[in-house]
């Protein structure tokens, strides 16, 4: 690869806190590689305001290797930047070219509070997992784990769905800021095994319960979290989460403590 | 003090098995009065928790993270192993712990080692159980594959991402206990404090990082899971928040540090592009099952990887160790690409690199696929297009990475790769039962020293976090608060609360009266710099003595000229960061006098004076058979405590792989 050095200006969301209104700042950063991921980028930005005495963005971000879910941002309205199935941390600077101008902002939605610049609370998340996203097992109490055998293609399927890194881009790309592709990904997972069944009904209709209890707005099919999400994850986990939750309604809504 | 490992008598395969029928028990009543304090949710830490939170004990985890599901055992890629024989290729529990021990280099415990294999085969049940997707073959069974070091299949997978399945599996469990009310859990959270109440562990002071707000938590007792510290090097694989902050306030409180130079360099990374590189990123050791490493035979050959000829190519590691080629253990693999590339056979722009080739793989799974299609006298472009398919169902996720980071195509050309740092064996000594040298203050996974000796295996980290936390903490923690069933929660208006909670205070406000002139990613930058210089793949005594005038040189020069933007009151990410900057400032140094102290070669810790004439490692077994535990005794005073190693079942040997 050709690597090249580039000038940029940035128009970054600044927000002290989540009671502050928030607006853009603009920054020029110079020499930045194209060999640099996103996150560098913001490094270097990040270093040249801590030089001037300034203080810093803040942004979420952690393992830089695209599988933690922690980092967000907006950038150019579309979360996760340009490249298809990329996380921040792995979009990299080779897709833009010197004079371009960025604009990056949060993860925007009412359930996802902005707690400093481009840093949001996606707790939200844990509390519908807590709702149900799990199969009751205890520790100590499994049988040989091939015992159990599962047809490649249902664990394949299962593994898709799981691989859902609990990031919240389909929350920010949807105009609705719904949480059901999140929230159908881990009703899929277990659903789809047989480990998964017998709380297959009360798991669905807790965890949508939560959903709307957090205030994320309804699913109306529109398909931007899919096209957005950095794993790829199916929309099809939505339809099957909307069969699993006629079908446990139709059963009578079985709703169970746990 | 002597150091008591505390390892049951009898024979090696009753020890565990006699432990856990003979530990003390507490019963359901009193475990509902009984506190125990979580650092670290990754899967030592989500794992011990769920459990104990089953279990009815009062359980609170802390994680700086914004969800237990972010820490970094969630990128561990290739595996996790288990003696579960499913591939009847010999494998047994005795095989496993064979292994770890000879692939520890025989400066592991072997009583920790052999218990880590007999719970193996449970953690896979216990996972498949959860949820935990791991590959399968069509006919519904378990997949396996196989990892350095070893001669069976015992990794089971979950394609490049099955650190991310089982801490899923983990963190799930987790919830579980949060939603039942067993757990509180405390997110975007940081330990900066162990509280100490007579000699024992009682509570920790956290710092809210939202609000910055300092709180006090009383424990009956304290579990650190909180991972390794190879952010010390400044580039390593780990996650940017990895930090020894935890580990190393435990320490400063009485918790002996065991091996701290034991430093897992990996083979497989993806090299540095720049000076702006901020971590490195690792392509899974599951990649040499299929790639074959090399470089070119003629020094300095600058043509293209695909213009040099077969016969004009170096597959250094198959020549060197045909037994076990390009598997073999991490901290050999490594030696042999820094040997290569000092020697001028180094590729790519800076000739710090090797190559990890699928070629071969592509074109022999290509061959068998057209086979199985029935595909007769396929063409060359037909074989390489199924290969293609094969490689990418199995490793897909690894080589797209590798594209986005690198904008090469690693289908079409060789992969780049070099050494990183990636795994800590050193850690907080602790006994059989994960106890600290502090009493009721244990370490768990990666963030103790115990299993892996001077070289951990792959595939086996995930294995001992989770060995810890779902199997080995439930029994011993029990035997311990057994005895304190009798002490009330102690009120966080204690002096020592108090006490703590001001020294913690005292740090950040300095941190940030300091007001100079230099970032706090400048001076990790340095540090890092020293390490990896000077006590990274090769070390010798100049440079460590070098490398410890430098660090508290360095140090000197952080206390005096650091700028910490911000106040303490909100969030401040550069604050965070300063106050584990300035703990590794201190590590540092520790590793140095650790890697001094050591005259030989063992494992991922290789001094240039031990050597053999070919170049392997030369332990020193007479000197240095036994973990340096190291007492802190006040800035650059460390005492060193011996452990003696004991090897009743496995005769140390000279390691060969060839």
């Amino acid at each position: 690869m050709e690597h090249y050095n580039m000038n940029l200006t940035l128009k970054v969301w600044r927000q002290r806190n989540s009671k502050d209104t928030g607006h853009f700042d603009t920054f020029q950063v110079k020499d930045i590689s194209s060999e640099m991921s996103f996150l560098e980028m913001f490094d270097v930005l990040n270093e040249q305001l801590v030089s001037e005495g300034k203080e810093p963005i803040a942004f979420d971000h952690d393992c830089r290797e695209g599988i933690c879910g922690m980092c967000s941002m907006v950038i150019d309205g579309q979360p996760h930047g340009p490249w298809g199935q990329t996380t921040t941390c792995q979009l990299h600077m080779r897709h833009y070219k010197d004079g371009d101008t960025i604009t990056v902002e949060p993860f925007r939605a009412n359930a996802f509070p902005v707690i400093k610049d481009l840093v949001v609370d996606r707790t939200s998340f844990d509390r519908i997992i807590q709702a149900g996203g799990y199969i009751s097992v205890n520790t100590g109490n499994a049988v040989d784990a091939n015992s159990l055998p599962i047809e490649k293609h249902d664990a394949d399927e299962a593994f898709a769905a799981a691989a859902c890194i609990g990031c919240g881009a389909c929350v920010a790309a949807c105009p609705n800021a719904s949480a059901m592709l999140f929230t159908s990904a881990k009703v899929s997972h277990l659903a789809l095994l047989p480990q998964g069944d017998p709380e297959r009904k009360t798991r669905v209709v807790n965890m949508v319960e939560q959903l709307d209890k957090e205030g994320f707005g309804g699913c109306t099919n529109i398909g931007a979290c899919e096209a957005e999400c950095p794993k790829g994850i199916s929309i099809e986990n939505i339809a099957r989460l909307n069969r699993e939750y006629v079908g446990a309604m139709l059963d009578g809504g079985s709703k169970n403590t746990i | 003090m002597t150091l008591n490992s505390k390892i049951p008598s009898g024979d090696l395969n009753a020890k565990w098995e006699t432990y856990k029928s003979t530990c003390k028990l507490v019963n359901p009543a009193n475990k509902r009065h009984l506190d125990v304090i979580v650092i670290g949710t990754g899967l030592a830490g989500a794992s011990a928790a769920a459990s104990l939170g089953e279990m009815g004990y009062k359980v609170k985890t802390f994680c700086f993270q914004d969800s237990p599901r972010r820490a970094h055992s969630i990128a561990a890629q290739g595996g996790i192993n288990a003696a579960k024989n499913y591939q009847n290729d010999g494998d047994s529990t005795y095989r496993l712990f064979y292994d770890t021990i000879k692939g520890g280099d025989y400066r592991a415990r072997e009583a920790n080692v052999h218990r880590l294999a007999e719970v193996s085969a449970n953690i896979i049940d216990q996972c498949v159980a959860q949820g935990v997707p791991f590959a399968r073959e069509y006919g519904g069974l378990l997949s396996n594959r196989s990892f350095g070091g070893v001669q069976v299949q015992r990794t089971f997978y979950a394609a490049g991402q099955t650190g991310q399945q089982l801490l899923i599996g983990a963190y799930q469990a987790l919830e579980r206990q949060v939603a039942l009310g067993n757990v509180t859990q405390y997110s975007r959270h940081e330990m900066l404090e162990v509280v100490k109440i007579d000699g024992k562990a009682r509570g920790i002071i956290a710092r809210n990082l939202v609000t910055g707000e300092l709180e006090r938590h009383f424990g009956h007792a304290v579990l650190l899971c909180t991972g390794g510290y190879g952010n010390v090097f400044y580039l390593s694989t780990n996650a940017m928040g990895s930090n020894v902050t935890a580990a190393w306030k435990a320490h400063k409180k009485g918790a002996h540090f065991g091996n701290p130079c034991y430093t897992q360099i990996h083979p497989t990374c993806i090299p540095v592009s720049g000076d702006h590189q901020s971590k490195l990123t690792l392509m899974s050791e599951s990649l040499r099952n299929d790639g074959r490493i090399w470089v070119p035979k003629a020094k300095g050959d600058d043509r293209k990887a695909n213009d040099i000829p077969e016969e004009e190519r170096d597959y250094y590691l198959e020549r060197r160790y045909p037994a076990f080629g390009n598997l073999v253990p991490r901290d050999v693999a490594s030696r042999a690409a820094k040997e290569r590339c000092d020697a001028g056979y180094g590729v790519g722009a800076s000739k710090q690199a090797v190559y990890l080739d699928y070629s071969s793989a592509i074109i022999r799974y290509g061959k068998s696929e057209a086979n199985k299609l029935g595909i007769n006298n396929p063409s060359d472009a037909q074989v390489k297009e199924l290969g293609k398919g094969v490689v990418e169902a199995k490793y897909g996720n690894l080589f797209e990475m590798y594209e986005k980071i690198t904008g090469e195509n690693p289908y079409e050309v060789p992969m780049r790769i070099y050494p990183a740092v990636h795994y800590t064996m050193g850690g907080l000594w602790v006994d059989y039962e994960l106890m600290t040298s502090v009493e009721g203050l244990y370490a768990l996974g990666e963030a103790n020293f115990s299993d892996h000796g001077a070289n951990r295996l792959g595939a086996s980290a995930l294995m001992q976090g989770l060995a810890d936390g779902y199997f080995v903490i439930p029994y011993t923690l029990g035997n311990y608060l057994a005895d304190e069933i009798r002490t009330k929660a102690i009120p966080t208006d204690h002096e020592a609360f108090v006490e703590a909670e001001k020294s913690v205070n005292d740090r950040i406000t300095k941190l940030l009266s300091i007001k100079g002139k230099e970032s706090v990613e400048s001076f990790h930058k340095r540090l890092g710099k020293i390490m990896w210089n000077k006590c990274g793949m090769a070390r010798n005594e100049q440079g460590l003595k070098e490398a410890i005038t430098e660090i508290q040189a360095l140090r000197k020069e952080f206390w005096e000229n650091v700028f910490v933007p911000g106040s303490a009151d909100e969030y401040n990410p550069e604050l965070d960061k300063a106050g584990r900057v300035a703990d590794f400032l201190e590590l540092g140094e520790l590793m140095c006098i650790d890697a001094l102290n050591r005259n030989e070669s063992c494992g991922g810790h290789f001094r240039e004076e031990y050597q053999t004439e070919e170049g392997e490692a030369m332990r020193q077994d007479d000197k240095y058979m036994y973990v340096a535990a190291w007492k802190y005794n006040g800035e650059s005073n460390f005492e060193l405590e011996k452990e003696d190693l004991n090897y009743d079942v496995v005769k140390p040997t000279q390691r060969s792989y060839k």
